[in-house]
């Protein structure tokens, strides 16, 4: 279960680090080398990113892995397959990040089933806000998934109240107002924002969106408990010349942001 | 029947709000800050001010008898003339109304998708009168079908980007739209074009968009002293047929008719007629996609019309029986094109023609001799004009 791993991870005083990468790119055999690469370099949780034709969340990087990515032939169904493959050899916990049409085309249900026989732990819905979440979230939680909420920093009071008594695994903060993309800063206000959520809750808090790579991770997570780095990594791999490149590139980025976010 | 207003925005099964959490807020915001508007004496009277002096309203409800005739001469046709508006089709009374709205809500800057450009012109003539900035995207085929409408929108101060991702067209400048919003969502309002995207937007819409239908009832019982028997829309995300229809959805004897674009061979743009349930730009709704739920690229001539998606209440309507879509081919959108020109001196948008052209077909299985049709003619031709040139050549050669 995901709120084991997160929470067992959060009393041991240990930064989570969690690294996203679009199935099926920039190929499928890369794909599964890179999520091993991550693992090795201690992401302790990978978010799968199922490419979608219309990811109006995502910024440029994303968009033109998502789009090579389908252009390869990538599903819902191969990225389930994929995953199936990955968890039998990586220790690290899976995380789908899809939007949410592939998924009511398979029809949520047999998606659960599919999920939990893959070995995915929770699913990230980014155009499902609370509302609209309690039919996916009840027949992903029958299979043992954890749907993973987001708070935004335009999220009120309210909101944020609302989305944190549900949630469950770790709750994903949308570091700022805007797509997801590499920024050369963090947020003035991701302190405060951090610490509002926390009023609120005591599931781990991981921020994500604009982490370009070890320096912004670690101020990150001086406030909170995990960071979420995906554009930054798609860039590495997209500027990579071959497979072999790639991967170590990655490997090395990621170990990177792993010390700077132990310290 | 179909209130979007109660319920989390709902039609039936259709609507919702999937979007990221960031525009939470302010969707719960604009949803409040329009009831209270609508509440408001003075928001509506500014609001019917506007409509009459700076676009022009009420539009004529004109006797087409010319076409009348050629179509067998068994109906009358009436024309509700939206292409007589300011700017040149409907788009410009929900622009209107949700200008009104971002400035209630102290936003100072407007985004917007278009297609046929039509709602970006539109946008941008009312962020001018009001002095908001305004950035428009449009898909970069579009920008090269549509040539007069990118100046126009220049002239008028809005700042055009090209969208060069997708199908290059409006799917996709919405997309980039939505992009741009919960980027600068604090200070920025999106006037989305047609009665889609997330709750509230298809019952605002709709509702600044009623206008053509109340005028229209209004005008056709001054005209024939009784209601019509069929009134007939084209339907890309369906922001003009909703307008006429919502004024006579409860008159059960009054035929409503949504035309989609039935494209060539190289492919379609009817959602509705064969397209299945999904999510796309923040609804639940009839959809073009596949068995993996990617959404399939649209085609049609009218680029308004060029769309994989349809708003949520249209699949409402649907189910429940009270609209009949049909889908009408692009050769006889453009048939209809030369043929409203040439017989009534009136060039209409390629939007509407598919209204028209499906008119013409319906007309001729007729018997009956006593019957009132009514066609909304939501668009003028001239944005069009470059564009079917070379085909309406071939056609009438």
């Amino acid at each position: 279960m995901l709120r084991e791993l997160t929470r067992s991870m959060r009393e041991a005083g240990e930064k989570a680090l969690v690294a996203f990468l679009t199935a099926g790119y920039p190929d499928e055999e890369t794909f599964l080398r890179l999520l091993d690469a991550a693992s090795r370099a201690g992401c302790q949780i990978i978010e799968i990113g199922i490419p979608f034709s219309d990811p109006i969340a995502d910024g440029p990087v994303i968009q033109e892995s998502s789009k090579r990515a389908l252009d390869g032939g990538m599903t819902l169904r191969k990225a389930l397959a994929l995953a199936g493959r990955a968890s039998e050899t990586n220790p690290s916990a899976l995380v789908f990040m899809s939007y949410v049409n592939p998924i009511l085309r398979m029809g949520v249900e047999r998606f659960a089933e599919e999920a939990s026989r893959a070995g995915v732990s929770g699913v990230v819905v980014p155009d499902v806000p609370f509302e609209e979440s309690p039919d996916i979230r009840c027949t992903l939680g029958k299979s043992g998934i954890t749907f993973v909420d987001l708070v935004a920093p335009t999220s009120s009071e309210d909101r944020v109240a609302s989305i944190a008594e549900g949630a469950d695994g770790f709750l994903y903060l949308v570091s700022l107002t805007g797509v997801t993309g590499v920024r050369s800063a963090l947020s003035g206000e991701l302190g405060d924002f951090v610490q509002r959520v926390r009023a609120h809750t005591d599931v781990p808090l991981y921020v994500g969106f604009g982490i370009s790579g070890p320096e912004l991770a670690a101020q990150a997570a001086e406030h909170a408990d995990g960071v979420i780095i995906g554009s930054a990594i798609i860039r590495i791999v997209q500027s990579s010349e071959t497979s072999d490149e790639a991967v170590e590139n990655v490997r090395s980025f990621l170990t990177d942001v792993k010390r700077a976010i132990a310290r | 029947m179909s209130d979007g207003t109660r319920g989390g925005g709902r039609f039936g099964r259709y609507g919702g709000r999937f979007v990221p959490e960031t525009l939470m807020s302010c969707l719960l915001d604009l949803e409040r800050e329009y009831a209270a508007a609508t509440e408001d004496e003075s928001f509506r009277a500014e609001l019917a001010e506007l409509l009459r002096l700076y676009s022009g309203r009420p539009t004529p409800l004109y006797p087409a008898e010319n076409l009348s005739r050629e179509c067998g001469g068994r109906a009358r046709i009436y024309l509700k003339r939206e292409d007589l508006n300011h700017t040149g089709a409907h788009k410009i009374n929900n622009c209107l109304g949700q200008v009104l709205l971002a400035r209630r809500m102290g936003k100072r800057r407007i985004v917007a998708e278009t297609g046929a450009g039509q709602h970006g012109v539109a946008t941008a003539a009312v962020a001018a009168r009001f002095r908001m900035d305004c950035t428009i995207y449009m898909g970069e085929l579009d920008m090269e079908r549509q040539r007069p409408n990118v100046v126009r929108m220049r002239l008028l101060g809005a700042e055009v980007v090209p969208t060069a991702s997708g199908s290059r067209t409006l799917k996709d400048a919405t997309n980039d739209a939505i992009r741009d919003w919960v980027t600068n969502v604090r200070n920025t309002h999106y006037i989305i074009g047609s009665t889609v995207g997330p709750h509230p937007y298809p019952t605002i819409v709709r509702d600044f968009q009623a206008v053509i239908g109340r005028e229209a009832r209004e005008q056709i019982l001054e005209a024939e002293d009784r209601l019509p028997s069929v009134i007939v829309a084209c339907v890309g995300g369906g922001s003009n047929a909703l307008g006429i229809f919502s004024a006579f959805l409860g008159d059960e004897d009054v035929a409503l008719i949504g035309v989609e674009a039935g494209g060539s061979p190289d492919g379609h743009a009817a959602a509705l007629c064969e397209g299945t349930p999904g999510v796309l730009h923040g609804s639940y709704s009839y959809l073009m996609q596949d068995d993996d739920g990617q959404v399939e690229l649209a085609h049609s001539i009218a680029p308004g019309l060029d769309y994989p998606g349809v708003g949520p209440e249209h699949s409402f309507l649907m189910d429940s029986g009270r609209v009949t879509y049909a889908r009408v081919p692009d050769r006889e959108a453009l048939a209809a094109f030369s043929d409203l020109s040439r017989l009534e001196g009136i060039i209409p948008a390629l939007e509407p023609c598919h209204a028209l052209a499906f008119t013409r077909k319906m007309l001729a299985d007729r018997t009956d001799g006593d019957d009132v049709v009514i066609v909304n003619l939501s668009g003028r031709g001239d944005k069009d004009i470059d564009a079917v040139t070379d085909l309406i050549e071939d056609l009438t050669e």
